[in-house]
């Protein structure tokens, strides 16, 4: 069941949105889909769900186009989120699930657990408008996965949410993914990308600047993070060679060095000059790893 | 097809259990209550005042007897013994609504003046001055010296047959009877009126279902979950079937209204019975085509706007040609075989209003509706395909514009 995007490029009159990307999305995993606003990372998932045509190349899913025939199987919740105002929570959801393929007595019983689990079960006789914001959001997620569909695209799930229904979704996220729902999911937040993805693409003007294995990627980058922390002035880290870059904080320094070597040069030279606290070698974030990239391509 | 029946019977329960539309409906039958039901009304109120009582001085005692004699009941003469003063200040103490004094003027014809505090209505003196009027004529033709039986004569109506011939060999059919004709024409005012409220309400509505949905953008859900042209097609049927219903309603509700005031067999007096079985045939063909048409382009139109305030302006030229339709049609009863009529006939947007005149006043040649029917069918296929393409585009386009770009640019957005 894997999602392949082969050469695909959509044009929106002179305008590229996505250019001549491919992309294999393998089967039950969670793919993170990285990428600023504008990147197109909405407008590819319109064309996977054949909501647009692409002007040129092919998305198969399980080496068959995906068309309205195949819709019961694949769950979407949109960037723009919304809901029938007026209706009832629970119709609502009903009339969405019938929508996917589902009995109404199965989409019943589904919607009642889902409530549960995302505890709000006594919103289901309320109307979605007197919901707020983030509830909705949790209603729309649900009108997402209520029919168990093989393929679940979320843009920008998180967005919106406070921390405690953050965890909450992401818990139902990785359930989903354990059952054996392939995830794709957008999102700028690289924490989030970083927590539950094993496969990522990060977008930049239609084109796609880095995929991928998570952890391949981090390890390709190979620059890594140096935290020091010490009692005497730290500047001239600067000035040794192999270290990237420094950020000053208020009484520890972040430094990027361009390998695991360097941080053993860095030690020598700071041994002996006085009383050290932290001495620190970690991965690269993603967040790093995006906005060097991102900056690559500017240039 | 599943998906279809689920946004059709959505649409429709959401439409009939909506608070508008029970209104909507209840307030109509109440009108047609009321309307039906306007004498008894109109006498309820009436029966208050007394009738108005008119004094009538004159020294013609045969003036007053001619009068008196064809007067209705709402008005009371009564000969006044005393002078025109007398009366006048009876007047002022409301005695009488009024004084006519009817005088005898040099060539011995009537002439006359009312004097009141209000003014005569109309009905009153018009039927006042009628009666005046013959008074006088008989008078002049008296002194004339023509008889009666002259007089009698002269105002008989000529007799004026209609008497209709088909050629032999055309069309095979008789030509329609006068009767037949009469019902047909009702018949016509009835779907043509049916045909404008159809498209003008539910036109309406189908547009907002669309633009509602695309304004609370639950419409990037529903598009993921079932093709456009599917949903397209659900809404205008699902909404159509509101419409029936809520038409059925009101038709009921109007039978029942008549068949209980039906004193004098007004209900056969319109010559209903005489048409024939296929007028009704082509009366309802032509009013789904009618509907489809317009339904049709006004959900391609809903599709477009992204806020429901606009609705209203892109509708506009729909309404615009509805009404036009109308216009042409309501003349063409008068002159069904007017060039424009014809014409328009086959014009798409006119001819289900105008095609259905030509076949309920005239004897066309079947190829001529056919024609028509298959022009219909065909501009609702193309306007349906395009609609669909549109849709699909139009759905996923949110701006403040409402111009005729919008229609490339949708029809671009759903393609490659």
């Amino acid at each position: 069941m894997t999602l392949k995007l082969e050469n695909v490029t959509k044009q929106f009159g002179s305008f590229t949105a996505v250019d001549h990307l491919s992309l294999e999305i393998p089967d039950h995993t969670i793919f993170g889909f990285l990428g600023a606003n504008g990147a197109g990372k909405t407008t590819t998932f319109r064309m996977i769900l054949n909501l647009i045509d692409q002007t040129s190349g092919t998305i198969t899913w399980n080496d068959q186009k995906i068309d309205y025939s195949r819709t019961d199987e694949i769950g979407y919740l949109p960037e723009e989120r919304g809901l029938y105002p007026k209706l009832k929570v629970k119709d609502q959801l009903i009339y969405l699930g019938k929508l996917r393929g589902m009995q109404k007595q199965q989409a019943e019983a589904e919607l009642i657990t889902w409530l549960d689990r995302l505890k709000v079960p006594h919103y289901l006789d309320k109307k979605v408008e007197e919901l707020s914001k983030g509830n909705q959001q949790k209603i729309q997620f649900i009108s997402a996965v209520i029919h168990k569909p093989k393929l679940l695209i979320l843009d920008e799930p998180f967005s919106g949410l406070d921390p405690v229904n953050v965890e909450l979704l992401k818990e139902a996220v990785v359930d989903l993914k354990e059952s054996g729902t392939s995830i794709v999911f957008s999102s700028h937040r690289m924490e989030h990308v970083e927590e539950l993805c094993q496969h990522l693409c990060m977008m930049q003007h239609g084109r796609p600047i880095l995929d991928g294995n998570l952890r391949e990627i981090k390890r390709s980058f190979g620059k890594k993070n140096l935290a020091i922390e010490a009692d005497f002035d730290l500047g001239f880290v600067e000035k040794i060679p192999g270290v990237v870059k420094v950020k000053y904080l208020q009484d520890s320094i972040l430094c990027q060095i361009e390998n695991e070597a360097v941080s053993q040069t860095v030690l020598q030279e700071i041994t002996g000059k006085g009383f050290i606290r932290k001495f620190q070698l970690d991965e690269p974030s993603l967040n790093d790893i995006f906005i060097e990239k991102a900056g690559e391509s500017y240039e | 097809m599943n998906k279809f029946w689920t946004v059709f019977s959505y649409t429709f329960s959401s439409k009939i259990k909506s608070k508008s539309f029970i209104i909507t409906t209840a307030l109509f039958i109440g009108f047609i209550f009321l309307l039906s039901n306007i004498d008894s009304l109109v006498d309820a109120f009436g029966s208050e005042e007394e009738g108005d009582k008119i004094a009538v001085v004159t020294e013609q005692e045969g003036y007053y007897q001619l009068l008196q004699e064809s007067t209705t009941d709402e008005l009371t003469l009564e000969s006044y013994e005393g002078t025109l003063e007398d009366a006048q200040s009876d007047v002022l103490n409301e005695e009488f609504q009024g004084v006519l004094e009817i005088r005898e003027s040099a060539e011995g014809l009537p002439e006359a003046t009312y004097y009141g505090t209000d003014n005569l209505n109309q009905a009153t003196e018009g039927m006042l001055t009628a009666q005046l009027q013959q008074i006088k004529v008989a008078e002049v033709m008296n002194q004339a010296g023509i008889d009666e039986g002259t007089l009698a004569a002269l105002y008989e109506p000529v007799a004026f047959d209609q008497e209709m011939m088909s050629a032999e060999g055309d069309s095979g059919t008789a030509a329609k009877s006068e009767e037949e004709r009469m019902g047909a024409t009702m018949l016509v005012y009835v779907i043509l009126f049916l045909l404008y409220f159809a498209v003008i309400a539910y036109g309406n509505m189908i547009a907002m279902d669309i633009a509602n949905e695309k304004t609370s953008r639950v419409m990037e859900i529903l598009i993921s979950s079932s093709s456009p042209i599917s949903q397209m097609f659900a809404k205008i049927l699902g909404i159509g079937l509101a419409g029936l219903t809520q038409m059925l309603l009101l038709f009921g509700a109007g039978y029942f209204m008549l068949v209980q005031q039906d004193e004098n067999g007004m209900l056969s007096d319109l010559g209903l019975n005489e048409v024939s079985a296929g007028t009704f045939i082509y009366a309802i063909i032509f009013f789904i085509l009618g509907y489809f048409l317009y339904a049709t382009l006004a959900a391609m139109l809903g599709s477009l706007v992204s806020r429901t305030e606009d609705v209203q302006q892109l509708m506009m030229p729909v309404t615009l040609l509805i009404v036009a339709a109308f216009v042409i049609a309501m003349m063409g009863l008068g002159m069904p075989e007017s060039g424009l009529v014809v014409v328009s006939s086959f014009i798409p947007f006119f001819a289900p209003m105008t095609m259905f005149l030509r076949v309920g006043l005239l004897d066309i040649p079947f190829w001529e509706i056919a024609v028509s029917i298959g022009i219909l069918v065909a501009s609702i296929l193309v306007l349906a395909w395009l609609g669909a393409k549109i849709y699909r585009g139009g759905v996923l386009m949110y701006g403040s514009s409402t111009s005729l770009k919008d229609f490339k640019k949708a029809l671009q957005l759903s393609k490659k």
